[in-house]
């Protein structure tokens, strides 16, 4: 290239300026003093650090401006270390700069390929290894290697198998069965259809039985969103408006996109938004995805009131909630 | 001799006797690496994670990871009474109980911020400088693999304490499990030990937290280092510094206690951010339980522009066949990062593939210099922010008062449009830029000062660069676009004849440049 034949010739690097505390004796002393006097902060820090922690009660609240009231015990704790970090490393940063040595020294670097030499001494070197275990030769032992070593391969993934149950049909399932009362979580109470006010939303959790306890996996499922609207508000083909109770409709509360809790629910638009990924429901159309990445309804849960007039589900869900999974076999 | 130097002369005698230690060490202190401050983003991962091990050590010290169910009795009032896994009521007590754990955990949480936030810096500045190119791919691949790394050892981490926040981003994290074909199920039932939540997660994953991921850290970095120390530091061009050399501090004194220095100064700062900013208040959140959320809910910022991504995914999923496939999860939660964190992995050797230079490379490249590679990495950029707004488009809409639905539409359709066009003004900024160096070689350094010509026009004294300015200007190479004749000498046509155009295209593309100054050009505009 023409143009690298004419570059410019390296001027080299630049003469080397001494500093002020390389000439001036003063300048010299001050430089130490600085070093010690950030030696000492820190160790003011460390002290501080110390006696945080000894003598200051945790329970004394300062108030500082911007940052609001603070626990004292934990500020000064905190404040205390940073400093004694902090100060010990512009010590340190500092004494390099101002008084260690400053020259800049090269080094050669060298091309990282070995010499041809050593290339054909290691490649020979490997051939008459290769050689010695005669693989070519020993059929069988080539065959009854391979053959143990893929054995050898399942021990530590079989091991592995009792990490956890089969799937079955765990996450087709809820606790809802044909009967089963709505209760209020929190609160595990019953709930009169006649006591749900028209824009009220509830949320509830099948009733279980008196002392027992709720696994989290089934916390996972289970709750169900009670929403009451006036009955002509809904735009539900005939079977879904079958499903719900006197314009009160109800939705599996985990979002169909990834399981998150749909908590957000919009009275004027009746719209359900869920706070993970912000797919957005709507309840007067069977919880329809309007927008976001959702891509099935909420399933609606089919239900009635008992004798008594509490809601009760008149059937499972008819599909998996939660987020899809590949054994999935429904729209 | 002094009774001090005996006393090392005869440990260093013990010592060498018996490991012949006095030759590399020799070899070792007098080892130079070259200043700038861009080199400090490596140290301060390095540095972190330091902090990391040292302030996670402290807290395994009281945290209990179990699932086991517990009712709180601690000092925190709003909390007392209620059921919670003890993982959660052990972290309450940390924080609350135990004099400096509250500090600790947050010098842990914030530590881990700025491991991850140094980790992308200095892969940026890796990048951009071209410091990835041959001999050193072996450690950019491990860059990207720690890079890997840190995203999982983050989210396990901000997951242990099992408060309704990090139960939330479990959740979905069994959700993109599940999603995978054929075995999702399976896998996500064998990580939880049953249906979500599960019963053993917690434990799992703090064995790897602690024990497995850290192990394999401490191994690569260990391996990164010592290639960096092996394969001597990069340079920036200049006056003295060529391709042959390194030129800097040598380790005694001066650059150990500098770094020395700076590792205390990076720990300072964490201690001084966790006493002063609260990071992942926990007691507020309250603990997890499936049925229940917080709006805002938010991973850490390294995870956000997965989240952006998945949020802004089209509701796309096939049933066929009695099985379904979740692409609004598949896509941006495994696809898209799979692409963009290969495709990084192999980005040294696509761009030696294209510009067909396989020689070493110690000086690093000014960026402007690189127009392709540049433009490139600010359309990743571009890429990953909006997608990290999106992330946080609940927030941006609270905050300033803007429709989700908008921001949403807005991310779907820059992700595509807004990168090109990064791509697109960079390349264009990187061309002003050398023609501006070329100016300034040409014409010298505006002054500022008008003089009135004879003839009244009024004209700017141009005072003429450094010869050291001018060098750093023009030594860096201008390479021709490859040239691949679509036959051989012989007339016979090669084979992969597309695959040859490809490359010829992106090469030509890559070489575009403002012809440097060469010392002709400016005895020419002398004489004038």
């Amino acid at each position: 290239m023409a143009n690298e034949i004419q570059a410019f010739q390296d001027p080299g690097e630049a003469v080397h300026a001494p500093r002020a505390a390389d000439i001036d004796p003063r300048a010299e002393k001050r430089a130490e003093q600085q070093v010690a006097a950030l030696f000492g902060l820190s160790a003011v820090g460390s002290l501080l650090l110390i006696y945080s922690y000894i003598w200051i009660p945790d329970d004394i609240f300062i108030f500082i401006p911007v940052m609001g009231d603070q626990n004292a015990h934990q500020l000064f704790l905190g404040l205390g270390m940073a400093m004694s970090l902090f100060f010990l490393g512009m010590a340190a940063i500092l004494w390099a700069k101002k008084l260690m040595p400053d020259t800049e020294v090269v080094n050669h670097r060298h091309e990282f390929r070995s010499s041809d030499e050593d290339r054909e001494a290691f490649v020979k070197t490997v051939k008459d290894g290769v050689a010695g275990v005669q693989l070519g030769r020993r059929k069988l032992i080539k065959g009854s290697l391979a053959a143990s070593l893929g054995l050898f391969a399942l021990p530590p993934v079989l091991l592995l198998r009792d990490l956890g149950p089969l799937p079955g049909k765990e996450l087709e399932k809820t606790s809802w069965k044909a009967g089963t009362r709505l209760v209020t979580d929190p609160g595990n109470r019953p709930i009169l259809a006649s006591d749900l006010e028209v824009g009220s939303v509830v949320q509830t959790l099948p009733a279980v039985a008196e002392g027992a306890e709720r696994l989290l996996s089934d916390i996972a499922k289970d709750p169900v969103l009670l929403i009451r609207l006036r009955p002509e508000e809904f735009n539900l083909a005939p079977e879904k408006l079958a499903m719900t109770h006197d314009g009160i409709i109800a939705f599996s509360k985990i979002c169909s996109h990834m399981g998150c809790a749909v908590a957000l629910y919009e009275q004027q638009t009746k719209h359900l938004l869920c706070p993970c990924h912000q797919s957005t429901f709507d309840v007067t159309r069977g919880a329809k995805v309007i927008f976001g990445p959702a891509a099935r309804p909420l399933p609606q849960l089919d239900i009635t009131v008992d004798k008594e007039g509490y809601l009760i589900a008149r059937a499972p869900f008819d599909q998996p909630v939660g987020p899809s999974f590949w054994e999935r076999n429904s729209q | 001799m002094t009774t001090v130097e005996k006393r090392l002369g005869a440990a260093a005698n013990f010592v060498d006797e018996r490991l012949g230690a006095a030759g590399w060490m020799k070899k070792s202190l007098n080892k130079v690496f070259p200043d700038h401050w861009t080199f400090m983003f490596g140290e301060i991962c390095m540095y972190s994670f330091v902090i990391l091990l040292l302030s996670g050590t402290f807290l395994t010290l009281w945290f209990d990871p179990s699932q086991r169910d517990v009712i709180y009795e601690g000092v925190y009032e709003p909390l007392k009474g209620i059921k919670m896994s003890a993982a959660y009521a052990s972290t309450l007590d940390i924080s609350f109980e135990i004099r400096g754990g509250l500090l600790m955990r947050q010098i842990h949480h914030w530590a881990a911020n700025i491991f991850m936030a140094a980790i992308v810096a200095h892969l940026l500045r890796v990048f951009f400088t071209g410091a990835f190119r041959k001999p050193r791919e072996f450690n950019w691949i491990l860059g990207i693999i720690l890079l890997t790394l840190g995203l999982v050892e983050g989210l396990l981490g901000y997951s242990l304490p099992d408060d309704l926040l990090s139960g939330t981003g479990l959740r979905i994290t069994s959700a993109i499990v599940q999603a995978i074909p054929v075995v999702g199920t399976y896998i996500s039932f064998f990580l939880f030990g049953g249906a979500f939540p599960g019963v053993g997660f917690l434990p799992r994953i703090f064995t790897i937290h602690i024990l497995l991921l850290p192990g394999i850290f401490l191994a690569v970095i260990t391996v990164h280092v010592m290639l960096v120390w092996y394969q001597k530091h990069t340079q920036f061009p200049g006056p003295g510094r060529t391709e042959k050399n390194v030129v800097g501090h040598p380790i005694l004194p001066v650059y150990m206690a500098k770094a020395g220095g700076f590792f205390f100064i990076v720990f300072g700062v964490t201690a001084f951010l966790s006493a002063v900013a609260s990071i992942n208040p926990i007691w507020l959140y309250g603990p997890y339980t499936p049925g229940q959320i917080s709006a805002g809910s938010q991973p850490d910022w390294y995870m956000g522009w997965l989240d952006g991504l998945v949020r802004m995914a089209p509701p796309l999923e096939t049933h066929a066949f009695g099985h379904t496939v979740s692409w609004n999860i598949l896509i941006p939660a495994l696809i898209v990062p799979g692409i963009v964190f290969t495709g990084m992995a192999f980005y040294p050797f696509i761009e030696s593939w294209i510009t067909g230079d396989k020689r070493e490379h110690h000086l690093l490249d000014r960026p402007r210099n690189v127009p392709n590679r540049t433009a490139l990495g600010v359309m990743s950029i571009t890429f990953v922010l909006i997608s990290l707004i999106n992330g946080g488009n609940d927030i941006f809409a609270t905050q300033f008062d803007l429709s989700i639905n908008q921001i949403m539409w807005f991310s779907r359709v820059s992700i595509f449009i807004l990168p090109p066009i990064a791509f697109v003004v960079t390349k264009r900024l990187c061309l002003s830029l050398q023609r501006a160096d070329r100016d300034l070689v040409l014409h010298g350094m505006e002054t500022g000062k008008l003089v009135r010509m004879p003839s009244g026009e009024f004209a700017e004294v141009h005072e003429p660069i450094s010869a050291q300015k001018r060098f750093i200007l023009t030594s860096h190479e201008q390479a021709p676009a490859l040239e691949l004749p679509a036959t051989d000498a012989r007339g016979v046509r090669r084979p992969g004849a597309l695959k040859n155009k490809l490359r010829i295209r992106l090469s030509k593309a890559h070489a575009v440049a403002v012809p440097k100054v060469s010392a002709q050009d400016l005895k020419e505009i002398e004489h004038h």
